[in-house]
């Protein structure tokens, strides 16, 4: 240490923060990585139980090596880039899709101390890279330069830009109701038992806010920028081996992320519903796999919306909700009503 | 040179190359791509500064929505770029003035002083930039700043009114009324016996046509 840090000279801190962040990075992504591919068992095996099948149960026992096999299946496949394609954009597209689904985690509390990044913004820098992520689809779907790709990344970018608009409404509901646009300070300003939890004030924008994400990470039923029954598989129809493998990764990543939000948010993060259980970081994994769940429950039971009527459902019925709703909440915090709302 | 000096020089390298490559490059879509990594750029100096806010709200709106509607509308242009390109020294003189303006605009507003990268003040760790710019607008520029939403507001409504066509050949549907189909508009129940008894004479008319 002592010689690294002779080594260094006055840029010793800078490096150690920097290994320091590192070494937390790879904390979360590695747990992380694990979790997107057994979610992609999980899927297989849900939906499988919920259509009277067994789903994969082959590789290892009940199946649980699956997700390894596909990985080295697809890394070992040939990536074929098509030849009118934009070269270098057509492998930055899955890059672009899977890093922000990564670096939003960065400002994610899993317990009241263990975060990566405590700062004061981070429900903006959240949105702002929720954002960010449909450059991914967009970029592949041109570079790919095949018309299917085309249409499935222009609906994908009409459709994250409309419902990022009702996400963001509702995510102004908990940050009038916390104060705060620090992920730490709204978990906990939702303690002292589930019924301190915002979603039972915030009720319609919880409802907004998750019917929203699904839309976000393009899952059923409004996964209309694959649209396989119509445009083959969209965006990512050009795509093979691990390229491709990479926009899966992605939308898991996603999943997991919002999921992950919508606790912090509305479900109150690490604490426990009840004031007599300790808090602790298996509430919010707990909290977190109850809402993946239920991405998994809509894809095997909802039909794929038409894409005019998605459209309609996010500028129509959700915007207004959550304006409506806003308006409601910050009216009656002015009233003696407004300990309901805190 | 301190470490933020590193991060600045590094930023500012990639965001003056990202910006010259949207004005040279020959694609209109990597063009608008470059402009994306030029806001993404400039919001990481721009949190050098301490102006997370500002940072923050630059890839919200610009990366995340106004790029994302540009590239939209560029990516379904069919543009003839060789004829985009006629005209350079013809344009030249006056794009040269606007250019020359701009620059002397700018020096007069930054002054030669600020020209050797100086250090943010620096803020106590509990000061909220956020929080700071939301009370300064709410109170001291309360005014302005909802003549600004108004503005912003009639241009809206002014674009979708000025857009906004009932197409003839349209054939959107009302989910209301979708909504409330009930199955008598829709099918006839007619009752029919299991057995149909046959006319002899009618089967013996076919016959004789055929």
């Amino acid at each position: 240490m002592e010689m690294l840090a002779h080594l260094f000279g006055s840029w010793w801190p800078a490096v150690q923060i920097t290994g320091w962040t590192l070494i937390k990075i790879v904390a979360i992504v590695l747990p992380l990585l694990g979790a997107i591919a057994y979610l992609t068992l999980a899927e297989r095996k849900v939906i499988g139980y919920m259509q009277v099948r067994i789903g994969p149960n082959r590789v290892g026992y009940f199946g649980l090596l699956q997700p390894i096999a596909d990985g080295v299946k697809l890394l070992f496949k040939e990536i074929i880039s098509p030849t009118a394609s934009s070269k270098a954009l057509f492998f930055i597209g899955p890059v672009l899709a899977i890093a922000p689904a990564f670096a939003a985690w960065a400002v994610i509390p899993f317990d009241g101390t263990k975060v990566l990044a405590n700062i004061d913004a981070g429900l903006l820098y959240i949105l702002a890279m929720t954002s960010v992520a449909v450059y991914g689809v967009i970029i592949a779907g041109w570079a790919s330069n095949s018309k299917y790709a085309f249409l499935g990344s222009l609906r994908s970018a009409a459709q994250i830009v409309s419902y990022e608009i009702a996400m963001g409404f509702a995510l102004v509901g908990v940050l009038m109701c916390a104060n705060s646009l620090n992920l730490g300070k709204i978990v906990m300003g939702q303690s002292g038992g589930f019924w301190h939890w915002y979603f039972i004030p915030l009720f319609p924008l919880f409802i907004v806010y998750f019917i929203s994400a699904v839309a976000e990470t393009n899952r059923a039923p409004f996964d209309v920028a694959e649209g396989e029954s119509e445009i083959v598989a969209g965006f990512h129809v050009e795509y093979s081996g691990m390229a491709f493998a990479i926009f899966f990764l992605a939308e898991y990543a996603n999943i997991w992320l919002v999921c992950a939000l919508a606790t912090t948010m509305f479900l109150g993060g690490w604490l426990s519903p009840f004031p007599f259980l300790p808090d602790s970081i298996l509430w919010f994994l707990a909290k977190m796999c109850f809402l993946v769940f239920f991405f998994l429950w809509f894809r095997a039971t909802f039909p794929r919306y038409r894409y005019d009527q998605i459209m309609r459902l996010g500028w129509k019925v959700f915007i207004p909700i959550t304006l409506v709703w806003i308006i409601f909440v910050g009216g009656m915090m002015q009233t003696s009503f407004g300990y309901l709302f805190h | 040179m301190v470490f933020t000096d590193v991060v600045f020089y590094t930023l500012a390298a990639i965001l003056l190359f990202a910006g010259l490559r949207v004005i040279t490059t020959r694609n209109p879509v990597h063009a608008a791509l470059f402009l994306v990594l030029a806001f993404f750029t400039a919001a990481g100096i721009w949190l050098l500064l301490e102006a997370e806010f500002l940072a923050i709200a630059l890839v919200l709106v610009y990366v995340g929505a106004v790029m994302v509607l540009f590239l939209f509308v560029v990516m379904m242009l069919d543009i003839n770029i060789d004829k985009l390109r006629e005209g350079f020294w013809e344009y030249l003189p006056m794009a040269g003035t606007i250019g020359l303006l701009m620059a002397v605009e700018m020096v007069m507003v930054l002054g030669g002083k600020y020209f050797g990268a100086t250090k943010a003040v620096s803020k106590p760790a509990d000061y909220s930039n956020t929080a700071e710019i939301g009370r300064v607008l709410y109170t001291e520029y309360l005014l302005p700043f909802e003549l600004a939403s108004v503005v912003l507001l009639v241009a809206i409504v002014a674009a979708i009114v000025l857009t906004l066509r009932d197409r003839k050949d349209s054939k959107s549907m009302n989910p209301a009324d979708q909504v409330l189909v009930k199955k008598q508009d829709r099918i006839r129940i007619v009752k029919m016996g299991a057995v149909v008894e046959v006319d002899p004479s009618a089967d013996t008319t076919i016959e004789e046509k055929k």
